[in-house]
């Protein structure tokens, strides 16, 4: 079980009508799913929509007492076809994953999925992971709907209008017999602020149910002819209007400001606060919402009403397009429109404002500045200076900070297991010379910066050793590749391990088993080793890789033992046997682990129970101040520091009092020979009679030698 | 579509609160403070992060903007700060101050920066050979530019100090710096609504709150002053006041600070004897430079020789490990670093890996010739001998072990290790003496150069290595007036990298000279 508890986050998704929701934008949706009646939740964790999970996990008996069918699923291709049960059945099912890493990996599904078409309402939230936080390539979910048809919601970033969204999105799907995507963006998933919360509804129509009554229509299967002949003609000719019908009808997207002006803008939902603080600074509209510039919100970006946008730009002299990211479909989309009822407002967009990065308020207002300047000067009025940091920018002072403020990547955290494996497999480069590397997806992703440098690409999750599929020709050295086992059970197993196996591939494949699925925020996974009621666990990745036709397989059950770690690799890259190496190296991630183990510590500790604590440290004596330690480990923990000894130029090492003992830096100096000035600490709590004794004894003698050598050492005072 | 239109009044504008920790500081709790602060007090408050992958160590923003809600409509908040429209950055590190000032979060006209002056040393600065550590200074002459008021101090300390961590400080410095419209009790009041260690938060809170407001700025510095005091007259052990009297007699003044700590590091690692032979030494090394004009440059050659003399005279030998580990003062040291209290017994556990070379450079020096000529022998030595040891110093066995190894320090002179060492220290001596005459600068720079040797084993030949490749330019330079120069900054390019990227580079352009 994950080793974080969300219990309280589990106690809002229990308020009723009337109760004021206060709390996170991804536990607003988490809550109104439970409030749109939904049968059953999927998805794969990862940011930023990872809470959804979680909490959910940690909801169980709300989850039981509505009838809800919650899972984890074990990739967003799961997770998408999960979502084949609204296809017969009136259920109401959402899945959620981290777009658009996760919607490539569900599209066969999808295309399926929107291909069938849905009676009960389907609803992908996608985690939009785009701009400023992200950490995946910078691509929109918007083609995704528009090439299956889909309809694509994206809600102004309050907690309210993504709640309502919610609802409407699953009303929306039913209505229309399309499966709805909603995006939400990075800060909205993480914005803190309140609604009203409603009572939890019962699902009309159960998966029990569904089970026990199975209904079989032709019409819904993807088969040809069905699906050129029933399926394309519907999205067409009956899907499609009845989404625009229940947009229209329901009034989905919303108008702000006059209905009459020379000009307007168009915008996404998620742009609204953004487009709204612009608007502030350039004294066009205030702090609540009150605008003197036509405003024309699109809470559904896909499919556009045609009749809403001519009627929003007819009359106006020019209508601004806010559309963050490339391309610019929406523009392009009522380009069309405005060409196809020969409507002459002009439209700006791209060009105004920039065509990729993130629309902050203050791109947006230098975009809308410059879009009145051209078509409405006079709104601009008498020109309230704007907020503006260029002045100090330029300053010298200011400009020096560029070479002295360092870059702070992510790194491995303090006592991560993941770090003597790259230690080991620097020391094994520093031996047999540099390898290629393919990475994976994941925090081992980590070795790929300072201080390991370890790592030339990656190409997905579980894609890591397919990826270095291509390097299976007779060569001096062999490739290496890395996967997490989060990626390894994503789908690593076959597309990596078994491709390299029926290819007889020869390169090293080195699985880093954590327990957990730890970048997404410590998920359990098939392998995890604790026992969890709700899941089958402890299942070994040792054994999934023999199944699959693995030989040459090593176990190495403690990562932090780097010369057991770099003997190991090292026997691999130069193994005679035909086939993948493969390495599992598995120790706990230690987040979850101080997680676990720190308040059970502290509680023996207090309950007067003799309790060891390891930590590490550094002689500074004998320190020389090369910190060649550093750039085997790169330990948060292991730092520096100036002395103020005259014969010393460089900072010596030191060790903080965040040091949890995994003992990687002691490992890593006697695996290096790299100097005798690592220490572990053992510091007994509430030692016992007997270690008192023994302390007893040995400070007699110790003590006794000390001053002995003490008292005739000849020293300046 | 008729809608009714609402006037605009753009008189009230939310407050701005951008805060830039790293992963695992505590920004989001700070942030929930704040915005539970502001919610009790009837105001709209919203926060947001872009976190990543927070539960590590990059750099994250939190920002938090409130208002009061008017005549029922609620405020439109932003989600993300705008640069020159912030009211308060609050920097949980001193370099991250810095990188909320190059983010143009901070304006002169509206932010009030508060900031700690503590720092947490990223990867990059802590991964270079030498000091890659950024200068602060650099941030403090920003603050002039860039920030209307300033709160500045160590509020990762005060918290330690206090029990807590650094988010109770820096909320305390928030209420302390007055810059919200809330009492001190209104900011208390959502420590406690939080409920976690509430007794200790508010013990940083309170501290942290009485430093921000009596005002005086901590003192930020790159480093810490080197101790150099004046050399005494007397100590009263006639040994060392003989040392101390040559110090006096024959030697100008400006050296004797710096004498004076050479001296004292050599009695330690070996006995006055040693350092009297280092004086001599340094004696006939300061003839050379009164010849050479040394007076009128302020004998900058003997300072060098001074310090890089007594560092490579003091080694580190495994005699020199034995001995450090073994002191009373090393074992209160490691309690004190460890920060064990009371009645906790404290073991060390020391990770030593003695190769074939170290017992070898133990020998006398005849012995140690004699097996390190026979490569069956010292394959030999390697099998016995070379492997990781955990040596448990509190336990008498592996005490006495130690103890006896640091009793062999009066017979250090005859072994072969310290043959060796004094062998390249004469040749060291050699070259920058001869330069002496010829160019001056260039001499102290090669007595300079010795910087590079450090470390252990691997790490000591790779200076070793370096020192070579630097001095190997030496004739290439020696006619130029600025070859001191150029040889100061091949060690600093040393410095850099392990590999020796810069160094080569920075060779590359010394020869093409030639």
């Amino acid at each position: 079980m994950a080793e974080r508890s969300f219990a309280r986050e589990v106690e809002d998704l229990k308020l009723g009508e009337g109760d004021l929701f206060r709390g996170e934008g991804i536990l607003a949706i988490t809550k109104a799913l439970l409030q749109s009646g939904v049968s059953y939740v999927g998805g794969y964790q990862g940011s930023p929509i990872s809470h959804l999970m979680d909490v959910l996990a940690d909801a169980k008996p709300v989850l039981d007492e509505l009838g809800v069918h919650f899972e984890s699923s074990a990739s967003e291709a799961a997770a998408a076809a999960m979502l084949s049960a609204s296809v017969m059945y009136p259920l109401r099912g959402a899945v959620t994953w981290k777009s658009t890493a996760g919607t490539n990996v569900a599209c066969d599904a999808l295309t399926n999925l929107a291909s069938s078409g849905v009676k009960g309402g389907a609803l992908i939230i996608l985690g939009e992971d785009y701009g400023e936080g992200s950490s995946i390539p910078q691509e929109r979910s918007h083609a995704f709907a528009m090439k299956s048809q889909m309809w694509l919601l994206d809600p102004r970033p309050n907690l309210e209008s993504i709640v309502k969204s919610v609802e409407d999105g699953f009303e929306l799907s039913e209505a229309s017999n399309t499966p709805v995507m909603m995006q939400v963006r990075i800060r909205a998933c993480h914005v803190h602020g309140q609604f009203v919360a409603k009572d939890n509804k019962r699902p009309a129509y159960t998966i029990k149910e569904a089970l026990e009554n199975p209904v079989r229509d032709l019409d819904r299967i993807v088969l040809p002819p069905v699906s050129i002949t029933v399926h394309d003609r519907e999205k067409i000719e009956k899907r499609w209007p009845a989404a625009i019908d229940f947009i229209k009808s329901r009034k989905l997207n919303e108008w702000f400001g006059p209905d009459e002006g020379a000009v307007g803008i168009i915008l996404q939902g998620g742009m609204y606060n953004s487009v709204m603080r612009a608007l502030q600074l350039l004294g066009l509209a205030d702090a609540y919402g009150n605008t003197i510039i036509p405003l024309y919100v699109l809470n559904v970006t896909y499919p556009l009403i045609d009749d809403e946008v001519s009627a929003f730009c007819a009359g106006k002299r020019a209508v601004l397009m806010v559309e963050e990211g490339h391309p610019d479909y929406l523009e392009q989309a009522v380009n069309s429109i405005l060409r196809r009822r020969d409507i002459n407002t002009r439209l700006a967009g791209k060009g105004a404002l920039p065509v990729r990065g993130d629309y902050t308020a203050a791109v947006l207002m230098n975009g809308i500045q410059a879009f009145l300047e051209e078509h409405a000067v006079a709104l601009l009025g008498n020109r309230p200076p704007l907020p503006s940091a260029d002045a100090v920018l330029a300053d010298p002072k200011v400009k020096a900070l560029n070479a002295v403020v360092p870059a702070r990547p992510a790194g491995f955290c303090t006592g991560c297991p993941e770090r003597p494996i790259f230690a080991a497999m620097k020391l094994v480069e520093q031996e047999l010379g540099e390898h290629h590397v393919s990475a994976d997806i994941g925090c081992h992703l980590f070795s790929i910066l300072p201080p390991f440098n370890i790592g030339g690409s990656t190409m997905g999750y579980g894609l890591g050793p397919a990826s270095a599929s291509a390097f299976n020709v007779d060569a001096g050295k062999r490739a290496i590749s890395v996967m997490g086992d989060g990626g390894f059970w994503h789908n690593g197993l076959t597309t990596s391990v078994g491709n390299a196996v029926y290819n007889k591939h020869d390169g090293v494949i080195m699985v880093v088993d954590n327990y957990y699925s730890s970048a997404t925020g410590g998920q359990d996974i098939l392998s995890s080793r604790a026992d969890n009621p709700e899941r089958s666990t402890n299942n070994s990745i040792v054994n999934a890789v023999k199944g699959i036709g693995a030989k040459w397989v090593r176990q190495i059950d403690r990562t932090y033992d780097v010369a057991k770690m770099r003997d190991t690799l090292k026997e691999a890259l130069t193994s005679k046997e035909e086939g993948p190496k493969i390495i599992v190296a598995s120790s706990e991630c230690m987040l979850n682990r101080q997680r676990r183990e720190k308040p059970l510590f502290s509680k023996a500790v207090k309950s007067g129970q003799r309790m060891v604590r390891e930590r590490f440290g550094v002689d500074e004596d004998t320190c020389t101040g090369d910190h060649a330690c550093i750039r085997l480990s790169g330990c948060p923990s292991l730092s520096l520091k100036h002395t103020d000894d005259p014969l010393r130029d460089d900072p010596v090492v030191a060790i903080d009092n965040t040091c949890v003992g995994c003992g990687n830096c002691g490992e890593v100096s006697e695996a290096a020979v790299l100097c005798p000035s690592f220490y572990r600490a053992d510091i007994i709590y509430n030692p016992t009679r007997r270690d008192r004794f023994a302390a007893k004894v040995r400070n007699a003698v110790i003590g006794f030698l000390q001053r002995r050598r003490e008292a005739r050492r000849v020293v300046f005072g | 579509m008729s809608r009714p239109i609402n006037p605009i009044s753009v008189d009230e504008k939310p407050i701005a609160i951008a805060i830039l920790a790293m992963g695992g500081q505590g920004g989001g709790v700070l942030a929930d403070w704040v915005v539970a602060l502001a919610e009790a007090e009837g105001w709209v408050a919203q926060s947001t992060s872009v976190p990543g992958v927070a539960q590590r160590t990059g750099a994250t923003i939190y920002y938090v903007e409130m208002l009061k809600p008017k005549g029922g409509q609620m405020p439109v908040l932003s989600l993300m700060p705008t640069p020159g429209d912030v009211d308060v950055v609050l920097a949980a590190e001193f370099m991250e101050a810095g990188r909320s000032m190059l983010r143009g979060l901070v304006t002169p006209e509206k932010t009030t920066l508060i900031a700690s002056t503590h720092r947490s040393y990223a990867v990059g600065e802590k991964e270079v050979p030498g000091d890659g550590i950024g200068d602060p200074l650099a941030v403090v002459d920003a603050f002039d530019v860039a920030a209307k008021k300033t709160v500045i101090f160590d509020m990762q300390t005060l918290a330690e100090k206090n029990g807590s961590v650094i988010s109770s400080a820096m909320f305390g410095a928030l209420a302390g710096a007055n810059v919200l419209p809330f009492t001190r009790n209104a900011f208390e009041a959502a420590v406690r609504a939080g409920g976690k260690g509430v007794e200790a938060s508010l013990r940083a809170f309170g501290a942290a709150f009485d430093r921000a407001r009596d005002g005086k700025p901590d003192k930020v510095a790159r480093k810490p002053d080197k101790l150099l005091p004046d050399a005494p007259v007397s100590v009263g052990h006639p040994k060392l006041d003989r040392l101390l009297g040559r110090i006096h007699s024959e030697f100008p003044p400006v050296l004797a600070p710096m004498l004076y700590a050479g001296v004292k590091k050599l009695v330690d690692f070996q006995d006055p004897r040693y350092a009297e032979e280092y004086l001599d030494t340094a004696a006939r090394l300061l003839v050379h430079d009164r010849d050479a004009g040394g007076a009128a440059r302020g004998f900058g050659f003997s300072q060098e020789v001074a310090k890089y003399l007594a560092i490579a005279m003091a080694y580190d030998d495994v005699v020199r490990v034995a001995d450090l580990k073994t002191r009373a003062t090393r074992f209160e040291r490691v309690r004190k670093e460890i920060g064990a209290t009371g009645e906790q017994l404290v073991y060390t556990t020391e990770y030593m890996h003695p190769r074939a070379e170290e017992v070898v450079g133990t020998m006398p020096a005849l012995l140690g010739q004699f097996v390190e000529n026979r490569p069956a022998l010292l394959k030999l030595l390697e099998r016995l001998f070379s492997k990781g040891r955990r040596v448990r110093t509190g336990t008498v066995g592996w005490f006495v072990a130690l103890y006896a190894l640091s009793s062999l320090k009066p017979m250090r002179r005859t072994m072969l290790r310290h043959k060796r060492e004094m062998a390249h220290i004469g040749s060291w001596l050699e070259t920058a003496s001869a330069l002496l005459p010829a160019n001056y600068d260039l001499a102290s720079a090669v007595i300079g150069s010795r910087r590079l040797v450090k470390g252990y084993s691997d790490t000591h030949s790779r200076g070793q290595g370096k020192f070579d490749k630097v001095l190997s330019v030496v004739p290439l330079l020696k006619a130029r007036e600025d070859g001191g120069t150029w040889l100061k900054r091949l060690v600093q390019a040393a410095l850099q990298d392990e590999a020796g990227k810069s160094l080569d580079g920075a060779l590359a352009t010394v020869r093409s000279f030639a």
